[in-house]
């Protein structure tokens, strides 16, 4: 493996983490949305609000990191993205802006009508930015984002496989965080609130594992090559997806939801490597390799560098502020 | 772009700033067994946490910008000077992390323990300050990359990248400013509690926290600031020229103190002889390099607004400064805050003028390198993107700015008055345990 091939191994690790903490996040927002009116919607709504409070901006981190070493390592690529996709880009911006103020400000209001409000931003951006986000993988994936950065600013991401792609993503951020939301109520013991999640897990994944097989049709139809990686190469990583998300689905049926998370999380992580393996080596296909695209060495060994740091400082960290939540939540929230 | 980063150095002087002045009164709290200290401390975490949540997010809105706005900044040289952006991601993460368990852990972890959970934002406040500036620096002070003769990137020193020419004086004028920002700013919220009469023992020590770490800071800060102003002359001197009206090399420069540049004739402005060539090199002698070393298009735009705007910082930096002098004196003198009604008004608008002064700085900074958006390397105009539609897309992120400014004051206002209201805890913040629910949407 080049160095080049250890970045882009790197990236799609922050791609990864971001797909699954990030999207779980999203869905927690979707479901938040899905709610429904103040009253009956207090239960479903505090549950997620207890589980994503403490971990939200964590959760977020990975998709600057994801920014910050796509730009470093592969800044042409970069550049071809953000100029062709700068419409898409632009609205996932926009809301993940709302998303964050009205999250932040409606912990802090306490009139209904305002926290409304600023629920209403969050709920609503909550599915917005990663359909946004999708739509534009779901343009790079299919080749319209060429090498030069001229490419359509509307096409690119108004077609049939980025329509199915940002939908694949909204709903497989709705499927995660269900699942997790599932967990989170088994712990506090809320009987209600596991059987209210269990059944929209069970739902969202149905609808994922469609939107993930439409996916591939549209890609057989549309990007040829981006397909036919998904059946060679990646095959292995597709078919085991496949199969985590029947088996998660299976444990959700069987009512023995405990090791549904793993599962789940391994049925999206096999969908993103699937990806990245069915197109390398291009990073655009079919325009930018990764060897073509990569920033000079050194500048690659300084972004190693920082990410082995980034190993040793954060992950322990990390994990201090998962077991401090986690532990005070089994303490219960007395205070 | 400018816009949004003219608010977000505001948010990220909070991030770097803030949680060390909240720590002070925490470990006075704690060493004293103060009660009221702990109270500052536990609602200054809680404004920092909404301060924070909003400047994360301004942060990743920055960090989309700088792709979609500047193709050819960061198609050209992304490679170079992201190393930095790469460092602050990681200080960013631990900041994020480290915040979310300090505010969390203010009834779960011992005092000590909790006490020690918030050092490491502090540290990585600085951290990401030192590699957000050291970016900017590099964009005043390319260096650290080897080009072929087309002008592409073939190597890159990272260390050079990150410890720039220009890095050693912005660094630290930067960080320095933040921490008089924040610290006029909280001191200013309690002055003005304190003219509407709220004088008890809560509202004392909050002015003289953040006022103490203000009266240390400032004088350093002019320190480092003409350390700056010297290295700039030096470094870009057509930048240096546009700000003090330099319009021809020359010994002897006069210093211009206010007055607007029309058809290449100074008006109205109060002018020291001699005394610019002293500033840069202790001698009337020194030879000032003035407009005229650059083509006409290769200066800054609006010399006015820059040289305005560096003699508002300067301006605004001393009576800050005389204000921290007020302060040390009196504190001397009779062993306590002065509580005059004049310095509680000086007091109050301190925190709006610390402010203009870190915005002035910011415009000297930016809009005198223009037009280059890396000093020489690469012209302003050739990295923003072609896309169109661009001036419907500012505007729209004007009021969307706007918007969340307004709903972020309006936030701290509602927090502040509950307080007041005697509801001393648990306003929830992001981050925070969350109280019993009230009914949302």
């Amino acid at each position: 493996m080049s160095e080049p091939d250890v970045v882009a191994a790197v990236l799609w690790t922050g791609v990864t983490l971001y797909a699954v903490f990030g999207g779980a996040d999203f869905g927690a927002g979707f479901w938040d949305l899905l709610a429904g009116g103040a009253e009956r919607g207090a239960g479903p709504r505090a549950l997620a609000d207890r589980s994503l409070t403490p971990v939200w901006e964590a959760n977020h981190v990975w998709l600057i990191f994801v920014l910050v070493v796509a730009w470093t390592g592969f800044p042409r690529a970069f550049a071809a993205v953000t100029s062709t996709l700068f419409v898409p880009l632009l609205l996932a911006a926009l809301g993940i802006v709302l998303r964050g103020a009205g999250f932040a400000f409606r912990k802090a209001t306490r009139p209904l009508a305002a926290r409304r409000l600023f629920g209403a931003l969050f709920a609503s951006s909550s599915v917005l930015v990663p359909f946004f986000l999708g739509a534009a993988v779901g343009a790079v994936a299919s080749g319209r984002v060429p090498a030069h950065g001229a490419g359509d600013r509307l096409t690119s991401w108004l077609n049939p496989t980025s329509a199915v792609i940002g939908a694949l993503f909204v709903f497989a951020g709705a499927y995660l965080a269900a699942i997790f939301l599932v967990a989170d109520a088994r712990r506090e013991g809320d009987a209600e609130m596991v059987r209210y999640f269990r059944a929209r897990a069970i739902g969202a994944a149905a609808l994922t594992g469609a939107l993930a097989a439409g996916g591939l049709v549209a890609l057989h139809a549309d990007a040829r090559s981006v397909f036919e990686g998904l059946v060679h190469e990646g095959l292995p990583l597709v078919i085991f997806s496949a199969l985590c998300g029947a088996g998660a689905l299976a444990l959700l049926l069987a009512g023995a939801p405990r090791g549904a998370r793993p599962l789940a999380v391994g049925a999206v992580a096999a969908v993103i490597w699937g990806w990245g393996v069915a197109q390398y080596p291009y990073l655009l296909p079919s325009s930018l390799t990764v060897r073509a695209g990569a920033a000079p060495g050194a500048t690659l060994d300084a972004l190693l560098a920082v990410f082995g740091a980034a190993v040793a400082v954060v992950v322990p960290s990390l994990v201090l502020l998962y077991t401090l939540h986690q532990r005070a939540r089994l303490e219960g929230e007395e205070s | 772009m400018g816009f949004t980063l003219g608010f977000h150095i505001v948010l990220a002087s909070m991030g770097i700033a803030f949680p060390a002045i909240a720590l002070i009164a925490n470990w006075i709290g704690l060493r004293r067994g103060d009660p009221v200290a702990l109270e500052l401390a536990r609602r200054w975490s809680k404004v920092m946490a909404v301060l924070f949540a909003v400047g994360a997010v301004t942060g990743t809105v920055l960090s989309f910008e700088m792709g979609l706005l500047w193709p050819g900044l960061m198609g050209r040289y992304g490679e170079v000077f992201g190393i930095s952006f790469a460092i602050e991601a990681l200080f960013f993460f631990t900041e994020a992390i480290f915040i979310a368990i300090y505010i969390y852990g203010w009834r779960r972890l011992s005092p000590w323990a909790h006490f020690a959970s918030g050092l490491p934002i502090v540290v990585s406040g600085l951290g990401g300050a030192l590699s957000v500036v050291s970016a900017n620096s590099w964009m005043n002070q390319p260096g650290g990359f080897d080009v072929d003769a087309a002008g592409r990137v073939v190597a890159v020193h990272p260390v050079d990248v990150v410890f720039n020419g220009a890095a050693a004086y912005e660094i630290p004028h930067m960080v320095l400013g933040a921490y008089m920002v924040v610290g006029f700013l909280v001191a200013s919220v309690y002055a003005v509690g304190m003219l509407r009469g709220r004088r008890d023992r809560h509202h004392r020590l909050g002015l003289a926290i953040p006022l103490s770490v203000t009266a240390l800071a400032t004088p350093i800060q002019i320190f480092v600031g003409d350390t700056a102003a010297r290295s700039i002359a030096h470094d870009q001197p057509v930048k240096f020229a546009a700000i003090e009206y330099v319009q021809r090399t020359t010994t002897h420069a006069p210093e211009y103190l206010g007055g607007a540049l029309v058809g290449g004739k100074v008006r109205g402005a109060l002018k020291i002889p001699d005394l610019d060539s002293y500033l840069v090199g202790f001698s009337a002698g020194q030879r000032v390099k003035g407009l005229d070393t650059a083509k006409p298009a290769d200066r800054p735009p609006a010399p006015t607004m820059l040289h305005l705007a560096f003699d508002a910082m300067v301006g605004l930096a001393f009576a800050l400064l005389a204000l921290g002098a007020w302060w040390a004196v009196a504190w001397r003198r009779r062993r306590a805050p002065p509580e005059g009604r004049w310095f509680l008004r000086a007091v109050a608008v301190s925190g709006v003028a610390a402010v203009a002064a870190l915005e002035c700085g910011w415009i000297v900074t930016e809009v005198g390198r223009q037009p280059w958006v890396v000093y020489q390397r690469l012209r302003t105009a050739d990295a923003v993107t072609a896309a169109s539609g661009i001036w419907w897309s500012l505007a729209g992120v004007l009021i969307l700015y706007l918007a969340l400014g307004i709903a972020t004051g309006l936030v701290l206002r509602a927090l502040a008055r509950r307080w007041r209201d005697g509801d001393s805890d648990d306003a929830e913040v992001p981050y925070g345990p969350t109280a019993p629910e009230v009914a949302a949407p």
